[in-house]
């Protein structure tokens, strides 16, 4: 066929020595690879972060006093395409002595994602008035039983730093959920630290706090939550019955 | 006397230990990519996150040469029986993991076309949320796997646990009883 006048092949043809290594001419491309840098992820071992503003799990964020952000709005359930969250608000005036959990009216008392339904769309980030509710750059979720999968609020709340003061308290005085949103409350002040003092004497959070109000201590920077320990991420003993729905 | 059968006890431990990091260590997936899940547990397995450092490259195309099956994607109505059968022909000791939000409960497609939740069809050691999960968190999934393997019983106490496990379900509350997010 190649013998034919009529056919020319277009690319060149090699020569003796060419055919003779013809058989073993894929191992060149073994021999390169050798010397060219490993690709490969080492990932438990090392873990190269996510790109910026992944969507990983969600965190309900807090303001530097310690109240909550969120305020039981039931945007971001309403926004969530898979139904995957679940809000119950409630009523900060049900709280005892002025208490508050969040700034203005109302508190979230039951939060639930479900993380087996929610596919980080980021659309109840979008949702949050209040900017409560975020995501981090999380993502070792896997848990062994579909109840462990519902992440309750104590779960998804941030972390109190150093000098904020746990919640339920009263607002900072002489203001309004505004100045909170406006970021014009920076830290927990004298009066919030007495209530706190005369009603819950043994809170951890308390020396922190005193300390910033003292000025011994900077004002509390928010901070990202941890993940969840893998002893309550099996979570066999949560139930959809305990979690006061 | 095989040894499944033998009795538990000192012997036996130290035996379900060695069993059990031989066990994790050459799992076999088999290949189950129903949706865009797929496309992630291939890339798992390519150069760059290399499930291969964790002794299981290989994706078996035939269920009885495998024991671990990753469900990757919705799983329709229609294809229940299938991923059924496919369970069924994997050989014992063969676990089942539920890879993304679709797989493990539906995720957003919650309508009478897709199988809510892959443990309707068979039983789940492990789920993976994401839509879909990146590798990492695959790898991550399949390394708590591992644990659970470590962990298993085998023999006598491997009848016992099945036996506990059995009880535990028919105790517990119907998934059509169940309120809130758990329905």
């Amino acid at each position: 066929m190649t013998d034919s006048p009529e056919y020319k092949p277009l690319r060149p043809t090699k020569g003796p020595i060419g055919r003779a290594l013809a058989p073993v001419a894929g191992f060149g491309v073994t021999l390169g690879s050798m010397f060219r840098p490993t690709v490969t992820e080492q990932y438990p071992f090392e873990k190269v972060p996510p790109q910026q503003r992944y969507h990983g799990r969600h965190q309900l964020n807090r303001y530097p006093d310690g109240l909550e952000k969120c305020i039981g709005c039931e945007l971001c359930a309403w926004a969530c395409p898979a139904d995957a969250i679940y809000v119950e608000g409630g009523d900060n005036a049900d709280l005892p002595d002025g208490a508050h959990m969040s700034p203005g009216e109302r508190y979230g008392r039951v939060y639930q994602i479900n993380y087996l339904r929610c596919i980080f769309c980021g659309l109840c980030i979008e949702a949050c008035p209040t900017r409560a509710l975020t995501m981090t750059e999380d993502y070792e979720l896997a848990g062994p039983t579909r109840a462990g999968m519902i992440y309750e609020k104590p779960d998804l709340l941030a972390p109190l730093s150093d000098g904020m003061l746990a919640a339920p308290h009263p607002m900072a005085e002489g203001t309004t959920d505004t100045e909170y949103y406006r970021g014009e409350v920076t830290a927990p002040t004298a009066e919030q630290v007495a209530w706190v003092r005369e009603h819950r004497p043994d809170d951890p959070t308390l020396d922190a706090a005193a300390k910033v109000v003292d000025g011994q201590a900077p004002p509390p920077t928010p901070r990202r939550h941890q993940l969840r320990p893998p002893a309550t991420r099996s979570g066999a003993a949560r139930s959809a019955a305990g979690t006061g729905q | 006397m095989g040894l499944e059968e033998a009795p538990s006890g000192f012997l036996l431990t130290t035996v379900e230990d060695i069993a059990g990091y031989l066990r994790k260590a050459s799992l076999w997936p088999v290949t189950f990519g129903l949706a865009c899940c797929a496309i992630e547990m291939m890339a798992a397995g390519t150069s760059r996150f290399d499930l291969s450092r964790f002794g299981m490259e290989v994706f078996r195309a035939s269920p009885r040469q495998a024991d671990l099956m990753i469900v990757a994607g919705r799983v329709s109505q229609k294809m229940a029986p299938v991923v059924r059968q496919v369970y069924d022909q994997m050989s014992e000791p063969k676990w089942v993991l539920s890879m993304g939000v679709c797989a493990s409960s539906g995720g957003m497609f919650n309508n009478y076309a897709i199988v809510q939740g892959v443990d309707h069809v068979v039983p789940v050691d492990i789920y993976l949320p994401g839509c879909p999960p990146r590798p990492e968190m695959l790898i991550n999934a399949i390394l708590a796997l591992h644990h659970q393997i470590q962990e298993s019983p085998l023999g006598v106490n491997r009848v016992e646990a099945a036996k506990a496990a059995e009880a535990a379900a028919l105790e517990a509350t119907p998934t059509f009883e169940m309120k809130g997010l758990l329905r």
